[in-house]
């Protein structure tokens, strides 16, 4: 029924019109037909916002208004490689912000962003549980502690090779 | 009903009335900055505070409702404290470029700091400068002075346009289009309600001041205006006269003043478009032409069908709006006639409207009109040339284009197109027959409907303002479900007299008294104190077609004084 030239699968749109058929005339559906619709594409792009207005009929902005007054909504895609930098108060005082820094600079992206080659997504957060390691990161599933600017490029060097190893 | 007691005065108020609303019978109209009749009523922007006996804390007058017995007090320490704070803490993110800001002086924020004797210092500034979206050509958002009261937003939707609205939160909220797409690339209908919602500086016209005064200084051009009905109802009240004083006659010597080569009335072109019109729904009706026919003169209801109801063009009379047949007539007879050379004729319009600002700048309208002015550009030219507006002598339009009847003139408010061209129709079908009363179609309620019996013939017609009441009625039409033959759409709720070019009342005046009707009932009143009734009789349309373009609908008028539309987006 639509395709939003995101690089999308049949399965995903066919997902999407099932969750659309599920909450369509349920009233005030909007959170949990957001919450689903990122569930199947990781994140909320202009295409598939305009699609949600359209079927549940109500307009863009609103939908937009939501999607951007709750943190856990995505506008950007994520990378294959997901970067969450600490931003709590122990990493914060550790120097998390030149760990964050460094990041944007070496990726070219800002926090909220993803690469173009789709390889790393940055974010922040706010606390994962390791202040003895301050200041941290994840990537994916894995945590990096102890950091500094240097070790930072390290890092990302390992990723960065092992993306390219993989992508050949 | 039920007593309360505000102030210690006495009050008796309907059940389901606002502290607010039951304050204004106690002579009390209470601060606030987000309230808005009808539109708006969140309760969120805290300056409608008030005391009220027994409550835990402040509450927001516009919300509260009022109960028996229940004591408030609008008016004391406490309460004055909280509305200063409010204020206070409006300001540090508030860019006060207050001096050259085009609502200075008429800005309802200014007006409470200085009645609330604020420091504007209190908090320092927070304010980080925001790019201001200029990127249509009619309006202008400068979120540097917006204060979040949603009014705009609650106007957007109220049209069921919805095309703005709050993005981020807390701190990083701002307003605006979603995925920060600029208004020009959005549905937007160029209606300009949320401009006359807008408390402050935050929403306003894209000038064309500039524009007007560099072509009046320019000695090779020859610069001419011409006024829309509904300016003359409001222009007034820009120079503090009371609301529905019709200025028509102190319009001529304003603009000449400005040095401007020759002022027309619009009304002329109000008349041409009904001649254009009428004929064209008597020929729908008798080769079973598409109909319902819509009326075409509102360029924010243009754009509206075509985003949101593309299926319906055909529906839309191919005529041009009253200001562009009138660019497109200057351009072309009156050029001739006198010997201009177009290209040196500069055509300002007067509107009371901001749509018609981007209608100027359509590819199918070629240049016809240069320049669109709304009623509060008016004033500020006024203004700035030291006019004293108050004092000019009556004076008359310039001729040819000086006399219209009262059709054209009843163009300015709802209802007064449809009255117009029945006026005509009916003459045509049945000029035998006392001229019928079309009065049904007039008033202010959203959706009107009448059925008339012309030469024995059932014509049902209906009229909408306000472009959620316009949606119902396609709606109905998209369906097959409409019985009428002829259907006149305003966006602006109440007609062009409620533009959003228009003069920017105080909330606490719109809140309280009918403006639209007092701007209305001038153009009413106006209409029954003329020669002419019909735009048939005009002598001027007379001489028109005489001269120029034959007969109404014929291959030349269809060339100069009709368009086409198309589709657009729907986001």
């Amino acid at each position: 029924m639509y395709t939003f030239n995101i690089g999308e699968t049949p399965e995903q749109l066919a997902q999407f019109k099932e969750v659309i058929e599920k909450y369509k005339e349920v009233p005030g559906c909007l959170m949990p037909v957001l919450q689903e619709t990122q569930g199947i594409f990781g994140y909320l792009p202009l295409e598939v916002q305009k699609a949600i207005a359209e079927e549940l009929g109500i307009s863009l902005s609103e939908v937009y208004g939501v999607a951007t007054f709750y943190s856990q909504f995505r506008l950007k895609p994520t990378g294959k490689y997901r970067i969450s930098v600490c931003l709590g108060t122990a990493c914060y005082v550790k120097g998390a912000d030149k760990v964050l820094k460094r990041i944007e600079e070496r990726l070219g992206i800002q926090n909220g962003e993803c690469t173009e080659d789709r390889l790393f997504s940055l974010d922040s957060c706010r606390c994962v549980g390791a202040c003895g390691l301050a200041p941290v990161m994840m990537i994916n599933d894995e945590v990096y502690g102890k950091l500094d600017p240097d070790k930072v490029d390290k890092i990302l060097d390992e990723y960065m090779k092992g993306g390219e190893e993989n992508d050949a | 009903m039920v007593t309360l007691k505000i102030n210690g005065i006495p009050v008796k108020a309907e059940e389901g009335m606002t502290i607010m609303d039951a304050a204004k019978l106690a002579g009390i109209d209470i601060p606030s900055l987000c309230y808005l009749k009808e539109i708006n009523c969140i309760g969120a922007c805290r300056v409608c505070v008030v005391e009220v006996k027994g409550a835990r804390s402040l509450v927001a007058s516009c919300v509260y409702p009022v109960a028996e017995g229940l004591e408030v007090w609008t008016n004391t320490p406490k309460v004055r404290q909280s509305r200063q704070t409010t204020l206070e803490l409006l300001l540090s993110e508030h860019h006060k470029k207050c001096l050259s800001c085009v609502r200075s002086s008429r800005c309802e924020l200014q007006k409470l700091c200085k009645d609330y004797g604020v420091d504007e210092d209190r908090f320092p500034d927070t304010e980080k400068l925001q790019e201001i979206d200029l990127s249509s050509s009619y309006l202008v958002r400068d979120n540097n002075k917006c204060i979040h009261c949603m009014r705009c937003v609650a106007a957007c939707d109220h049209q069921s346009v919805s095309v703005i609205g709050p993005r981020q939160r807390g701190h990083n909220k701002t307003i605006g289009c979603a995925f920060d797409i600029q208004l020009q690339n959005t549905a937007c209908v160029g209606c300009g309600q949320c401009i006359v919602s807008c408390p402050v500086g935050a929403l306003y016209e894209k000038s064309s001041i500039p524009d007007v005064w560099e072509a009046i200084a320019d000695p090779t051009k020859k610069v001419v205006f011409f006024t829309a009905p509904a300016v003359r109802a409001t222009l007034g009240e820009e120079f503090d006269l009371p609301i529905g004083t019709n200025v028509e006659k102190k319009i001529p010597g304003a603009v000449r003043r400005l040095g401007a080569d020759a002022v027309f009335d619009m009304d002329v072109t109000a008349d041409l478009t009904i001649m254009e019109e009428a004929y064209e729904l008597l020929g729908r009706i008798k080769n079973g032409d598409t109909l319902p026919m819509f009326t075409s003169c509102c360029p924010g209801w243009i754009k509206f069908c075509e985003h949101n109801y593309p299926e319906l063009l055909p529906n839309l009379s191919s005529c041009k709006s009253p200001q562009q047949m009138f660019g497109a007539l200057l351009k072309s007879y009156y050029c001739e006639k006198n010997g201009i050379d177009p290209k040196d004729l500069f055509v300002v319009s007067v509107i009371p409207c901001t749509a018609k600002k981007f209608e100027v700048t359509r590819d199918e309208m070629v240049a016809d009109v240069d320049v669109a002015l709304t009623t509060r550009e008016l004033a500020q030219m006024i203004s700035g040339a030291a006019i004293n507006f108050n004092s000019l002598q009556d004076e008359e339009f310039d001729s040819p284009f000086d006399i219209a009847s009262g059709a054209g003139v009843i163009f300015g408010a709802t209802g007064g197109v449809m009255e117009a061209a029945l006026r005509t129709a009916a003459f045509v079908l049945d000029g035998a027959s006392p001229e019928p009363s079309f009065e049904q179609v007039r008033g202010m309620k959203g959706i009107k409907s009448a059925t008339y019996t012309i030469a024995g013939k059932e014509l049902k017609v209906a009229v909408a303002s306000g472009l959620k009441n316009a949606r119902q009625l396609c709606e109905q039409v998209k369906k097959g479900e409409s019985e009428y033959q002829f259907i006149e759409i305003m966006a602006c709720p109440g007609g062009c007299i409620n533009g959003g070019g228009q003069p920017i009342q105080r909330d606490a005046t719109r809140n309280t008294y009918p403006v639209n009707e007092l701007r209305a009932r001038a153009l009413y009143t106006e209409d029954a104190s003329l020669t002419y009734h019909r735009s048939d009789e005009s002598p001027v349309i007379e001489t028109i077609y005489k001269e120029y373009f034959g007969e109404p609908n014929s291959e030349k008028a269809h060339h100069i004084l009709h368009t086409s539309y198309h589709e657009r987006e729907k986001y």
